[in-house]
């Protein structure tokens, strides 16, 4: 007899389709937080399979700091025509108007105005109740500790002393007006688990984390891409480095690794041989300890 | 790893520490699960409560306030993979304030790893984790007991403590249990077996997680599809989207609706890659239906053969997990797979002492306590013990004020009995279908029209009308609701339609089933007296029943005294 044995891919696949479909059938207006990296591709293509033959039956929120790369709006673009997204972009274009940027702000700052308070805000604008992120548990040691349905109070806030049991599969859904729930459906995915079901459902990423000569700034450590006017110090000079981005945020914060792998099983590869974690070159998260714990409260995604 | 490696969640359990954060931290460490960077940060904390040159217990305690109490508070949930396996691991606290977060880690787990401290042995916490292990029938225990490098490895250390777990694991029903003698700090038995104890057999902890016979799994026989959402994008399209509990689905099999109880057939089951040629658990699928029926979220799909218990009662467990005491009549919410019903703990049977065993008397749920309950829902539920299904035997209470989730149930048994597959399928054809019979030519023979009497809290009332009504000569049948309620106006009508009068003795005031009776019986075959109108005295009341019954034309008054007079 055959075995009726889900591999451990269609697994997770399940569980998260479950619970974008929970979410969708008891909150009445639920949102997919959309930040263009892969994490953000996988839960797209999860939402396909969870509604098909209907469309993504939900809005997708991209909160734009202004400061992504432009491979990353082009892609989102094209993305968003393709599966006839409601995508809606937004900025807290008062504080880029007052000249907000990571450059001089710092990226603490920079962060809690561009995203923290831009996430709450178009949150609040759109009378969301429950929001869909791509976070995964393995990223960082305070989102392992984070439930799959993650009460926010009315300020977004999140309290990891006092969480709510969450037990089997039956998620809590109630909350007051003003409260919400933040929804991770790809909790339980590894880094790896990701760039798996990638290859495996051929799901289209940004090419930027596929190696290619690209000019960039090295100081150090750290490989920065040169876009959105980077202010280059006296004595530096950009050079072409053969680079791709593990992970994706905004051009200045998501430092460049030096890779030759420009195929997915290459990428693959060099994951399994990585001796660092994929959130090492984004420099918030290392601000100061327990930075992200301190954002997250914040309300911070 | 192989695209193809099986799945393994497992927990971590036992008092307060034990080492379980340790343990988990040298296990992700062996088995290459932390990155350099993220290790550098945990040697270069200012934190280190170890006596080793690192603290694996900072590798999952990551909230501030664990490293600065030195203890775990919520679930970490962390990921490793080996060559044969992938784990999904829930590091748990041992703390009992927080025995809530620690059965929410144990919840989603194939697997426990209770450790127990060697030179403390098994503590009421070590016990307790174990009895919720057993509650929530996780199938594999591993017992670690682990600091064995503190009691120089003794041998009898070890024994003295496996002989002691046995018997409470015996005394609770849990199965499958392993030891081993570990030290989590320094690495023995985890990976490799240790020079250190050269007296143990077994193999070490690693290679028993990654050997552990899951088998499949899972029930295939036993069809349970909640439906989660209804999937309508077009007019032509009608998809039941859910996560299969049990049991396999294919295109053409039988299956019944409930609660309505239809019987129909699966059309397709269409999916973004391709129609599906079958979906087994813990596959998350969309059904088509044959028929159009009535179908919405929180109603069930399952096999005519193997139907579930149907009912508004149930015994179940209940892990007690917030600071507001439980109360027996007060309301809560429950949610059951994807039904969320009021509901209310009619009964408190009794508590259970972990330590002891013994069932005590309580009139409240005090935190983290255990106890046995009886529930009553507003709406019928469809369920399984959850010891034959970890889905639909599993309920969490939310709290209908606070909307805090206040406990964590395991359905036992129905209270009611559940009645026979056959049964409840041949609902679907008791309709007026072939009229041989009509309902005049009954009359004629049962010299009284069919009705439906809806009575509510009144059990003996309802005894004494069936006996007068039956004395009169007429055909009469009282329904109980242990027969489930939600039933009773199928029930009365399939009576009603064999030319009866149906008695439906109802405890709970609850309309909505009395409405749908009401529907099916037409209005002036149904009778629904408000309770307070009626006279307290059954002798009283009987005879105001008999006198409506005679005035809508149910029974003639004429015959009444004949069949009467003549006894
Ligand atoms: N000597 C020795 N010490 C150990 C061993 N395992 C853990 N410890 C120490 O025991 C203490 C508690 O360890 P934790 O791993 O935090 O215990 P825990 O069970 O996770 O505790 P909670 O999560 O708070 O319940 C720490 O100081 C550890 O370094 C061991 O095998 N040998
Ligand atoms: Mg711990």
């Amino acid at each position: 007899m055959e075995s009726r044995v889900l591999s451990h891919l269609r697994a997770l696949e399940a569980e998260s389709i479950h619970i974008l479909r929970e979410v969708v059938a008891e909150f009445s207006n639920p949102v997919m937080l959309y930040s263009v990296g892969k994490d953000s591709s996988v839960m797209m293509r999860l939402a396909q399979k969870a509604f098909h033959p209907a469309r993504i039956p939900f809005p997708v929120l991209h909160v734009d700091t202004g400061y992504k790369f432009k491979e990353m709006y082009e892609f989102r673009d094209n993305l968003a025509k393709e599966l006839g997204l409601n995508l809606i972009v937004y900025a807290n274009q008062a504080a880029l108007d007052a000249g907000a940027n990571p450059f001089t702000l710092g990226t603490q700052k920079c962060c809690a105005q561009l995203k923290t308070r831009a996430l709450l805000d178009a949150l609040a604008a759109g009378g969301y109740d429950a929001a869909f992120g791509g976070a995964r548990r393995d990223e960082e040691k305070s989102r392992a500790k984070e439930r799959i349905y993650s009460f926010r109070d009315k300020f977004g806030q999140w309290d990891p002393k006092n969480q709510r049991p969450e037990l089997w599969n039956v998620y809590n859904a109630k909350i007051e007006k003003g409260e919400t729930i933040r929804v991770f459906p790809l909790s339980n995915w590894t880094e790896l688990d990701i760039w798996r079901y990638i290859e495996l459902e051929k799901i289209p990423i940004v090419p930027l984390y596929f190696a290619k000569e690209r000019e960039m700034l090295v100081r150090g450590n750290s490989i920065i891409p040169l876009e959105h006017n980077y202010p280059i110090q006296i004595g530096e000079k950009p050079e072409m480095v053969k680079v791709r981005m593990r992970s994706l945020g905004c051009t200045y914060c998501t430092g460049a690794i030096r890779s030759e792998a420009e195929t997915l099983p290459q990428l693959m590869e060099e994951l399994v041989q990585f001796k660092r974690s994929e959130r090492e070159n984004r420099i918030i998260d290392h601000d100061t300890e327990g930075s992200m714990e301190i954002k997250k409260r914040e309300g911070y995604f | 790893m192989s695209v193809e490696s099986q799945l393994l969640r497992f927990t971590t359990a036992g008092s307060v520490d034990d080492g379980k954060s340790t343990l988990i931290g040298r296990l992700l460490y062996e088995a290459k699960g932390v990155y350099e960077d993220q290790l550098a940060s945990v040697r270069n904390s200012s934190v280190n409560r170890s006596t080793g040159p690192i603290d694996f217990s900072l590798l999952t305690d990551g909230l501030r306030a664990e490293r600065e109490q030195g203890i775990t508070i919520d679930v970490a949930y962390r990921y490793a993979a080996t060559p044969r396996r992938k784990f999904i691991i829930a590091d748990t606290p041992g703390h009992e304030q927080y025995t809530r977060n620690m059965a929410t880690g144990a919840s989603t787990a194939d697997l426990a790893i209770v450790l127990i401290d060697a030179r403390k042995g098994v503590l009421v916490q070590s016990r307790r984790h174990a009895f919720i292990t057993a509650l929530l029938g996780i199938r594999y225990v591993a017992v670690a007991v682990n600091k064995m490098d503190l009691v120089d490895f003794r041998e009898d250390v070890f024994r003295r403590i496996e002989t002691e777990f046995l018997a409470y694991a015996n005394s609770v029903g849990l199965k499958n249990v392993a030891f081993f003698p570990i030290s989590a700090l320094e690495g023995d038995n985890i990976t490799e077996k240790s020079a250190r104890t050269p007296w143990y057999q077994g193999t070490p902890l690693l290679e028993h997680l990654e050997t552990v016979d899951l088998g499949e799994g899972h029930n295939f026989t036993d069809l349970r599809f909640p439906v989660q959402y209804v999937n309508r994008p077009t007019l032509d399209f009608r998809g039941y989207t859910g996560q299969l509990a049990s049991g396999i689905l294919r295109p053409g099999q039988t299956v019944m609706t409930l609660p309505s109880g239809r019987i129909t057939k699966v059309k397709s089951l269409p999916s973004f890659d391709g129609d599906l040629a079958e979906a087994y658990p813990p596959m998350s699928v969309t059904v088509c239906l044959e028929d159009e029926v009535d179908i919405s979220r929180g109603d069930m799909l399952v096999d005519p053969a193997r139907v579930p218990h149907v009912s508004r009662r149930f015994a179940a467990k209940l892990v007690w997990m917030h600071e507001t005491p439980g109360e027996a009549g007060r309301d809560y919410l429950l949610k059951h797979t994807t039904q969320t019903v009021r509901a209310q703990i009619a009964r408190i049977r009794h508590r259970i002492d972990i330590n002891t065993l013994a069932e005590q008397p309580a009139n409240k749920l005090e935190l983290n306590e255990i106890a046995s309950i009886q529930i009553e829902t507003r709406r019928p539920l469809f369920f399984d013990a959850y010891a034959q299904n970890r889905t639909t035997g599993a309920f969490i209470l939310i709290d209908a004020i606070t909307n805090a989730t206040v406990a964590a149930g395991m359905i036992e048994e129905s209270t009611a009995d559940s009645l026979e597959p056959l049964q409840l399928g041949s609902l679907e054809f008791s309709g007026e279908t072939e009229a041989t019979v009509t309902p005049a030519e009954r009359y004629k023979r049962a010299g009284h029209y069919p009705a439906t009497v809806w009575l509510t809290a009144r059990q003996e009332l309802a005894g004494m009308l069936e006996r007068k009504l039956f004395d009169l000569g007429c055909s009469v049948h009282v329904l109980a609701d242990d027969r489930e309620s939600h039933l009773l106006p199928e029930l009365a009508r399939v009576l009603n339609s064999a030319g009866l009068i149906a008695i439906c003795s109802i405890a709970s005031p609850d309309q909505t089933e009395a409405r749908r009776a009401q529907q099916l019986a037409g209005d002036t075959r149904f009778l629904l007296v408000d309770p307070q109108q009626l006279p307290v005295k059954d002798e009283e009341a009987s005879e105001v029943l008999m006198k409506m019954l005679e005035d809508r034309g149910v029974l003639r008054r004429k015959e009444r005294f004949e069949v009467g007079e003549g006894i």
